[in-house]
């Protein structure tokens, strides 16, 4: 298979990335710093991925640089199978309540120019015949819940634009998969209270590839989440509004 | 957005419990900056990985996990320092590339085991983790990064192979792994029904197998107190060996806190772990049966219960030998210590760590659980210990009092002259420097 990479440099990007290059599939990396992106494409070849690994600055806080960037991944790999996004910005609700800055950047980044860059791939894995589009959305994003209701509510959205690309594009090749991960130990969670069904990044991982493999449209890592994010949703309001998860 | 979580810190034997904070990400550069202490995968048994109590950031180096090249005609291999064994082990086995040193487990990182030295069941035939290290990027107290070697600030490079992270934070490492004909194992265990032949089939099986460990049974009294299996390995020769690379195994996890491993269930276990086989077994093994057979169990550490356990591993120079040992359980046994785990090892001349634990001798490795006289026990082993010229490691130790630290190791001032010379404001210390060197908390 023959992926661009959104994120491969930290936390489950990296992870899935490893998956992916162990079992031989070519690479493109885009990020926004070159020096990462670089020790993690040489991480990546050590690791079996079965070319040189490629890659581009694309910074998510820039969205006039998506064509490009998406643009040199076609110089180098040609024709590819899918593109995998799993960069995304992270905020307390308290830090993003206090900080206007950051509330901003954070929304920008999740919701608007996540979608922004989606649309771009969007219009060339259609050209290409369709393909995979794997996006990291979050269960913050399935109700809102009073420790995630800012970065939730870019999620959420994102949530419900992958749900659109789903039922109007899947007929035409375009396998939208969105994930959804519970809590997972990584650098962006660091920091916070670990709740039960906490997992770490390569679990998360290995469930996010069998659902890319499998085509399946929501993927919920670890997938015990999935019951609970069920059992969050049949909450009455009463009581969310007096539980603090 | 804050990324640094309070934490409660402990080793392996889950004593002593240090509460402080913790700061985890992938930029080693990033997290070790204002760190005392970095800290990989928590294996180290007792105080070494602990920050001091207070308010003291302590950098994890498990997501900090890159290889960063390798070079697959001479087996040498960088990464960053929370690279795990296992990942190592995983990545390299199948393509004919070994670690030339490994300790009893795989959940360990680059970076503790430089920081501890490890040695393995190799290390009479390639000493310690340290001689195989080629240089070490290290964050230094001041913040500046400096690559190290036996070429670049030497004397710094040996201080911190076995320095306990007090000389710097390791950012990263580069290997020379050892070319291996399979990564399977020609592997023999025997029994012996005494300490004296035991001791003697481990020192015997030096010169011709590159891996041996002796397990001894001190649960059984008398003449049979000591007696034990020997295992012994070396590489498989390829045309007996499977053709496939060896699959990691499936482990289970112990899921909670319960003391199963008690006087009674220690016994019993030990027996069947004696008789359960025959006199010899042979045979070709996964390499992880071998040298990790205790990885099958994850988090066994619970069986030890709430109070935890130490392991008290100590080496006894070539005068002192078996008769030191027969002492040492002597004073186990009239202590009613109730030991759980006895390994021994034939070590060959210390390395070139300025501090690292081994040396020529014996040395013996028991699992003790914390009971209201541990303390006292391990007093009364180390009073024996340095008298007979032997020492502690410390990557195991909890309970070792500074002076007796000091009657063990003439290398002593040494180190902390090179350690002082780099970190006047001993802005880097630990729990065990605390305890041990006297650290201001
Ligand atoms: C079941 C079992 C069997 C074992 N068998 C053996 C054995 O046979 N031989 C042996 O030698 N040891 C053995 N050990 C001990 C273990 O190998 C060492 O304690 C090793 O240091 C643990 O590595 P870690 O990554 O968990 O480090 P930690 O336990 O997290 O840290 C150990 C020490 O290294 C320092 N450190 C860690 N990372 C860094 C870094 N990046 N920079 C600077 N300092 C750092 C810490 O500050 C601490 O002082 C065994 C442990 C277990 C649990
Ligand atoms: N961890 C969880 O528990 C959890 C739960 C639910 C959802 N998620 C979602 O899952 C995804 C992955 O999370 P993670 O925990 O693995 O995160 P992480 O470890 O923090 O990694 C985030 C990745 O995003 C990249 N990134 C951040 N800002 C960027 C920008 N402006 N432009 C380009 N790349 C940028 C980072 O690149 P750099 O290396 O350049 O920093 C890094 O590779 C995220 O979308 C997150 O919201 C996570």
């Amino acid at each position: 298979m023959k992926v661009v990479f959104l994120g491969a440099t930290q936390g489950m990007g990296r992870a899935l990335a490893r998956l992916m290059a162990e079992r031989g599939d070519e690479l493109f990396l885009l990020g926004r710093r070159l020096d990462t992106l670089e020790g993690q494409a040489a991480d990546l070849r050590i690791r079996g991925a079965s070319t040189e690994v490629g890659v581009a600055v694309c910074d998510l806080e820039h969205p006039d640089g998506f064509g490009a960037a998406l643009d040199a991944a076609t110089a180098t790999l040609g024709r590819f199978d899918a593109v995998v996004v799993t960069a995304g910005l992270f905020g307390t609700q308290e830090a993003l309540e206090q900080d206007a800055d950051l509330r901003h950047r954070v929304l920008t980044v999740d919701f608007t120019n996540t979608i922004e860059f989606c649309e771009h791939a969007r219009v060339r894995l259609l050209a290409m015949g369709g393909g995979v589009l794997c996006v990291f959305s979050s269960v913050a994003g399935d109700r809102a819940r009073k420790p995630v209701i800012l970065y939730g509510a870019a999620k959420a959205g994102l949530s419900y634009y992958l749900d659109g690309l789903d039922v109007t594009y899947r007929s035409r090749g375009l396998r939208t998969v969105a994930v959804k991960p519970g809590f997972v130990r990584t650098a962006m969670t660091e920091g916070l209270k670990e709740p039960p069904f906490a997992a770490d990044p390569p679990a998360a991982a290995a469930a996010t590839l069998k659902a890319i493999d499998g085509g399946r449209p929501v993927a919920y890592v670890p997938s015990i989440w999935r019951v609970v994010m069920l059992a969050v949703k049949c909450l009455p309001r009463w009581v969310r509004r007096r539980v603090d998860f | 957005m804050s990324d640094v979580t309070v934490a409660e810190f402990s080793g392996w034997g889950r004593h002593p419990v240090v509460t402080g904070r913790r700061r985890r990400a992938e930029n080693l550069a990033r997290i070790t900056d204002g760190a005392v202490l970095t800290r990989g995968l928590g294996r180290s048994y007792g105080d070494a990985s602990l920050p001091p109590p207070g308010d003291h950031v302590v950098a994890v180096t498990t997501l900090a996990d890159r290889v960063l090249a390798f070079d697959s005609d001479a087996g040498v291999v960088r990464a960053e320092a929370g690279l795990s064994l296992a990942d190592l082990n995983r990545l390299f086995w199948p393509r004919g590339w070994r670690p030339p040193s490994s300790p009893g487990t795989q959940s360990v990182t680059l970076g503790g085991m430089v920081a501890a030295d490890v040695h393995g069941k190799s290390h009479h035939s390639e000493g310690c983790f340290g001689e195989h290290v080629r240089s070490l990027r290290i964050r230094v107290a001041d913040g500046r990064i400096l690559d190290v070697s036996d070429d670049v600030e030497p004397e710094l490079f040996r201080a911190t192979l076995g320095g306990l992270g007090l000389t710097g934070h390791v950012l990263e490492v580069e290997l020379r792994l050892r070319p291996a004909a399979s990564p399977w194992i020609q592997a023999e265990s025997e029994r012996f029904g005494d300490l004296d032949s035991l001791i003697d089939a481990l020192q015997g099986a030096s010169a011709q197998w590159p891996y041996t460990v002796a397990w001894a049974d001190l649960s059984s009294r008398g003449k049979s107190r000591g007696r034990g299996i020997l295992e012994r390995g070396r590489a498989a020769d390829p045309s007996t060996a499977p053709v496939s690379p060896p699959v990691p195994k499936r482990t289970f996890s112990v899921p909670l806190v319960c003391p199963v491993l008690s006087g009674a269930t220690v016994r019993s276990l030990n027996m069947v772990r004696y008789w359960g086989r025959s006199k010899i077994t042979r045979g070709i093994v996964h390499p992880e049966s071998f040298f990790y057979p205790l990885d099958v169990v994850g988090r066994f550490n619970r069986l030890y219960g709430r109070r935890g356990f130490t392991q008290y591993q100590a080496v006894l120079p070539p005068r002192s030998g078996r008769a030191g040992c027969v002492k040492v359980f002597d004073i186990l046994e009239r202590m009613r210590a109730t030991p759980l785990l006895c390994v021994l090892k034939d070590f060959r001349a210390e390395g070139k760590g300025m501090i690292s634990f081994p040396m020529k001798g014996l040395s013996m490795a028991i699992d003790l659980p914390i009971r209201d006289h541990t303390q006292s026990v391990v007093n009364a082993l180390n009073d024996f210990v340095a008298g007979e010229g032997g020492r502690v490691y410390l990557a195991k130790d909890a309970l070792t009092r500074a002076e007796h630290f000091r009657a063990m190791e003439p290398r002593l001032d040494d180190w902390l002259r090179v350690r002082r010379t780099w970190d006047p404001d001993l802005a880097l210390k630990s729990a065990l420097s605390v305890r041990l060197f006297g650290d201001p908390a």
